[in-house]
């Protein structure tokens, strides 16, 4: 293909930059036209792969809690509680990391002397680099445990809101969403930390010398012109973060204690996330029919996930538009 | 409300550098003081210093003397943020937020001081609008980002930004160098009647506009490449602009250096 081009171009001279030129553009263009078809091609196969048990499914597949895929003759299966711990685990984990990344990142870009804030974020981006089994284990062995006597705490006193009422698993050795939720929080921590800084980082200096000459403290110049101005780039790291939160697997896999009732929607909750459920079953993927009910699964979290940054584009692009 | 400014052997150094060279300047009220020099002579450190926004600077520092009406600015138990609330600047580049609608750029600074009955806002708002001559272009749209003015109208909100304060000097930092000649002009008209009731400094490139908005001049000079900034003379504008009583002011005002 690259060679047509320099062959209808009769300059001699700029022929080698053109061939280059082509080289590189078909290299680019391939490379994206790749990444959509691949998505394209991941949809599509989840589909294929999950109509069938679904069609063969005896019970309702969003609202029923139940799953068992043993029996191929009679399929129950259901994401109630998968998309109940999934979402409870990821909104704790954001709820968490979204204010402490803030700090972190204002600390860094508006606060640190610059010699020590780039090694103070390689120390945060070094979090991305910890192996989630790593934070699965901590989070299982040590992390858990110890947060029983705060969950207990919060089980015994703020009971009458459904989210610290009583799960369905013990409060014992911490195996709940309440651990795999702080877990996350501090996974998605890098990510979150690391898209706020930039666009703080780039808040335009006369805007900031505007406010402090209007005789702004620090804390009120970063309200008035840093806030606003990163607030799309913060919400769009988030969602970033988020995306990573929902559909991390082995982490979540080894905290959560399974549970042999149905999700009663509180933070004290075990049981599986998509991921989570997808993965402790992959060693029996051996029946097309119960393997396309975990596929199934794994076709509402790609949505969903699609439909989280879908919703993340919006609001970042109209933080823009009031920016402009 | 207009007070004057008495500078007492200035120095300024960014870390190890020795920027500006010991200052002494009289800023008498309802005055329009203009600094006049070449690029890096320190006239924008000077006037920056009049309200700490040097301080903006890692390793940036004063020694000496900037009296605010006999209070020196600089004296340990001042507070930079009160300094900057009394003592307004309107920057090179018009920067009013962009996110605040064209009210809330005006008020910004009284909000910041903690003003927050809406009746009285309106009430500045308008009184500085008219003050900085913007009122009616905007006063359909006060509801409107102030990003989407002109750039002259933009620089004309950041005057009234800067007034709604009542501070007690403006400081100008070459308003008009980013403006076409009809806003300049729109604001130097703004300057003359702004000093009935301000105390006014502006550093400017422009010795024309020196001449004709300014009753002191003060022309900054350097010696010599690495040397600090000078303050070479400072005078009435019209004797600084016939008559200077230094050579190198003579040189520069009238296009000779060196």
């Amino acid at each position: 293909m690259a060679e047509e081009v320099t062959g209808s171009s009769p300059p001699a001279k700029s022929q080698g930059r053109r061939r280059g030129d082509g080289i590189f553009r078909s290299m680019t263009t391939g490379s994206s036209l790749a990444i959509v078809v691949s998505i394209g091609l991941i949809g599509l196969f989840l589909l294929i792969q999950a109509v069938p048990s679904l069609n063969a499914n005896n019970i309702n597949f969003f609202t029923s809690p139940e799953w068992s895929t043993g029996d191929v003759g009679n399929l129950r299966f259901g994401i109630r509680d998968l998309l109940v711990v999934t979402v409870l685990s990821s909104l704790l984990a954001l709820a968490i990391a979204m204010p402490v990344a803030m700090g972190i990142a204002l600390f860094l870009t508006h606060y640190l002397q610059p010699k020590f804030a780039r090694p103070f974020a390689y120390i945060i981006d070094l979090l991305a680099a910890v192996p989630s089994i790593v934070f699965g284990l901590w989070g299982a062995k040590v992390l858990g445990p110890s947060l029983e006597p705060i969950a207990t705490f919060l089980n015994k006193n703020l009971a009458w809101i459904p989210l610290f009422s009583d799960g369905n698993v013990s409060l014992s050795g911490g195996g709940n969403i309440f651990t795999a939720g702080i877990v996350l929080s501090i996974m998605i921590l890098p990510i979150i930390t690391a898209v706020s800084r930039e666009v703080f980082r780039q808040t335009p200096v006369m805007q900031i010398e505007g406010a402090l000459a209007l005789g702004a403290t620090r804390w009120e110049m970063i309200r008035t012109t840093v806030l606003p101005f990163g607030r799309s780039g913060y919400i769009a790291g988030s969602m970033l973060g988020l995306g990573r939160a929902l559909g991390e697997t082995v982490a979540v896999l080894i905290i959560l204690r399974s549970a042999t009732s149905s999700s009663t929607f509180s933070f004290f909750d075990g049981g599986y996330t998509f991921a989570s459920k997808i993965a402790s079953a992959a060693p029996e993927f051996s029946e097309p029919l119960s393997t396309g009910a975990y596929i199934a699964a794994g076709l509402v979290l790609f949505l969903f996930t699609f439909a989280v940054n879908a919703l993340a584009r919006y609001v970042a692009g109209r933080g823009k538009a009031k920016a402009s | 409300m207009a007070k004057r400014f008495d500078i007492k052997d200035l120095n300024i150094y960014y870390g190890k550098f020795h920027a500006v060279n010991s200052v002494n300047l009289a800023v008498p009220p309802r005055n329009v003081t203009a600094f006049i020099g070449p690029s890096g002579c320190g006239k924008s450190t000077v006037l920056r210093s009049l309200n700490r926004m040097h301080e903006v600077i890692p390793g940036a520092r004063v020694e000496g003397k900037v009296l605010l009406d006999g209070e020196d600015i600089y004296a340990s138990n001042v507070d930079p943020v009160e300094v900057r609330r009394t003592i307004g600047m309107v920057f090179q580049r018009p920067n009013p937020f962009p996110t605040m609608s064209i009210k809330d750029n005006v008020v910004a600074g009284l909000k910041l001081a903690g003003m927050k009955n809406k009746r009285e806002l309106d009430e500045v708002a308008e009184r500085s609008l008219r003050g900085a001559n913007l009122w009616n272009e905007v006063k359909d749209r006060l509801d409107r980002p102030g990003g989407g003015l002109s750039g002259g109208q933009q620089q004309r909100l950041c005057i009234a930004r800067a007034i709604a304060v009542q501070p007690d000097v403006l400081l100008m930092d070459e308003p008009c160098s980013a403006l076409d000649p009809i806003s300049t002009l729109a604001i130097e008209d703004l300057i003359t009647e702004l000093k009935k009731d301000f105390t006014i400094v502006i550093v400017t490139h422009n010795m024309q506009q020196a001449a004709r908005v300014s009753d002191q001049t003060a022309f900054f000079n350097l010696l010599g490449v690495g040397q600090p900034g000078q303050l070479i003379e400072v005078d009435d504008t019209e004797k600084i602009f016939s008559n200077p009583s230094q050579k190198a002011t003579e040189d520069y005002i009238s296009g000779r250096f060196g």
